[in-house]
């Protein structure tokens, strides 16, 4: 008879037998995917970054505005349904960029439109980039603290 | 040059990203991966390592979301050091402010415009 | 006092098997792309089927497969005694939606992917037991409403590891009637919720396969039966991984069922198709049961399977706070039995 409850131990045993079954990942496969768009896509922001100060930007503005100009391409791209597509076969390398960003912000905004401009839209344009906001801006500002009491 | 070190350098730090998500086992979601690069970029920013990276490979260290991190943290330093504590305050996402209205803005047409395809 | 119709610790066997009448399935463009694209009535290219949002596309397409169901068997809504359903959105809307629009009596169900096979064992106990003569039983999913709700919008950039399944696309309906031609259910055993330790969202093969295997081998026990007893014994939605792991589950508790196993998420999709481990949801099991199977029954080519519909019994909520994901099979025996009177 087999009772309710289910022991520890058949827990463990059944976690050996799921990991000697679980396929490989292709890690050497992803990382070398990762390298090639995430490093692609620096090249082109390496390109904006050029032609802005060919026009005579600072290199703050440059870099401003190149990152400025990649969103705009990324959101362009999500818009079109070709974002997830690079992220899928590129991993991290078309997560990590700010494109990366710009993606997680529009696509949740894009597929809540239905739910209204406010809860939508406005939400869900935070739902990841929310938390990302949080912790860059809090780090930044403990950092900012401690420079000005320790230095 | 410029762009060859833009692309080994970036393409490297995406392998870091990649790396975080294979070996937790795709525990690490995307948002995982953006919350460490800018918590990670701030970090290494203040202990002053980060902007030599980004004058060696430019893009390749600014395009990467640990570059939003870097902004932030030295517009927040740079703030503190020039106004004091109210600089800290408003230093940091004045810093990256192109950056957040952009992705609003292009973020909020977007979604206007577009209808996702599925 | 016990039970006429209960055998064993889990299982019912039905004294008059109630028969499936008619069938109704409808399927998305990828599905439709898939080995088993002649069994189904129906192939939708767009995701939206000409709706504005994709919930009321899901929604849109369990109300056409159930209208299919009628149409087969040339029924009409007020025949019908009771409708069956469940999906897995949130409270189950393209289920009550679509009982909004049919104005059949309905009882909603929740087995998350397992819901067919849970549907067919209800419906027939209705049945069987007296209490109604037809009954439509059925269930849809979605990749996109799916994705969004468990994981992420579609349109987000995200890796997806080689574990990971593809919700399917499509609804599928049965009509169950005490008379009639037509396969004919001969038994049910309804499973338990075994919980495994398994917390990977993306390998719910692996959570989903101990609840498969405890029922399957419950089953043998309370009937007596083997696995040759079968000509094909089936699973909902435990792709590649999932089947592998139920295999070796069963094989420690002395059944060997190999030779004559697969799974529905295996059959759906081709190899080509990128959709890592294979199909997975509630539409996946139904449209394979609904068309596919049904054919092979009809047809005579198998004269008795083993169905067992797989469910992940998860919630975003439940995943966020890092619950471990438990899971359940309810298996159902359709025989196909053209000779019965």
């Amino acid at each position: 008879m087999s009772g309710a409850a289910i022991s520890e131990k058949q827990k463990q045993d059944y976690a050996k037998i799921v990991k000697q079954f679980k396929p490989a990942q292709r890690i050497w496969r992803n990382i070398f995917w990762a390298f090639i768009v995430g490093g692609f896509i620096c090249l082109i922001g390496q390109f904006f970054i050029n032609i802005f100060l060919s026009q005579g930007l600072s290199t703050k503005e440059a870099n401003s505005a190149a990152s400025s100009t990649l969103i705009f391409i990324a959101a362009l791209l999500t818009g079109l349904g070709v974002y997830d597509e690079i992220s899928r076969f590129g991993g991290a390398g078309g997560i990590v960029p700010i494109t990366g960003f710009a993606n997680s912000m529009v696509a949740p905004a894009m597929e809540y439109r239905a739910e209204g401009l406010i809860f939508g839209v406005g939400a869900k344009l935070f739902t990841i980039a929310g938390p990302v906001l949080v912790w860059g801006i809090f780090t930044a500002w403990a950092a900012a603290i401690l420079y000005y009491f320790f230095k | 040059m410029d762009y060859l070190l833009a692309f080994v350098v970036g393409g490297s730090i995406c392998m870091i990203g990649q790396l975080l998500i294979d070996l937790t086992s795709y525990k690490f979601t995307s948002a995982h991966v953006l919350v460490t690069f800018v918590t990670a970029g701030a970090v290494i920013s203040a202990l002053g390592f980060y902007q030599p990276l980004v004058d060696l490979a430019g893009a390749g260290a600014t395009v990467p979301l640990s570059g939003f991190g870097h902004l932030l943290a030295q517009g927040a330093i740079n703030g503190a050091t020039q106004k004091g504590i109210m600089g800290a305050f408003t230093g940091g996402v004045t810093a990256a402010a192109a950056g957040i209205t952009a992705a609003v803005v292009f973020g909020y047409f977007a979604a206007l415009i577009f209808k996702p395809r599925g | 006092m016990t039970a006429p119709q209960k055998i064993g610790m889990q299982t019912i066997a039905f004294q008059s098997p109630p028969v499936i009448i008619s069938t109704g399935s409808v399927v998305g463009s990828r599905e439709g792309d898939g080995p088993l694209a002649g069994t189904f009535d129906k192939v939708v290219a767009d995701t939206y089927y000409g709706e504005k949002t994709w919930e009321k596309a899901e929604q849109r397409m369990m109300f056409d497969s159930m209208k299919k169901a009628l149409q087969k068997a040339n029924l009409q809504e007020n025949d019908i005694d009771f409708m069956l359903a469940g999906d897995l959105l949130n409270q189950i809307i393209s289920s009550t939606f679509t009982a909004r629009s049919l104005g059949i009596p309905f009882l909603g169900l929740y087995g998350a992917c397992s819901t067919m096979y849970e549907s067919l064992a209800v419906g027939a106990m209705m049945i069987g037991g007296g209490f109604a003569d037809r009954v439509l039983a059925g269930t849809s999913s979605h990749y996109c409403t799916a994705e969004r709700q468990y994981r992420f919008p579609v349109e987000q950039g995200t890796q997806r590891p080689m574990t990971a399944q593809w919700t399917v696309t499509g609804a599928g309906s049965m009509i169950l009637a005490k008379e009639g031609s037509g396969p004919v259910i001969t038994h049910a055993t309804i499973g338990r919720v075994i919980d495994m330790g398994q917390g990977d969202s993306q390998d719910m093969g692996a959570a989903m396969a101990p609840a498969a295997a405890d029922t399957i081998a419950r089953h043998f026990m309370d009937t007596g039966r083997t696995p040759e007893d079968y000509d094909l014994i089936i699973t909902g939605d435990l792709a590649t991984y999932g089947k592998r792991l139920t295999e070796e589950l069963l094989k420690q508790k002395g059944y060997d069922i190999s030779k004559r196993y697969t799974d529905c998420g295996i059959l759906i999709y081709s190899g080509s198709q990128d959709v890592h481990a294979g199909g997975s949801g509630c539409g996946c099991s139904a449209v394979v049961t609904c068309g596919y199977l049904m054919e092979l029954l009809n047809s005579e080519r198998y004269r008795r399977i083993l169905g067992i519909g797989t469910g992940a019994l998860l919630s975003s909520c439940s995943l966020q706070q890092g619950e471990t994901v438990p899971g359940i099979g309810h298996a159902v025996v359709i025989e196909s039995l053209k000779e019965r009177k």
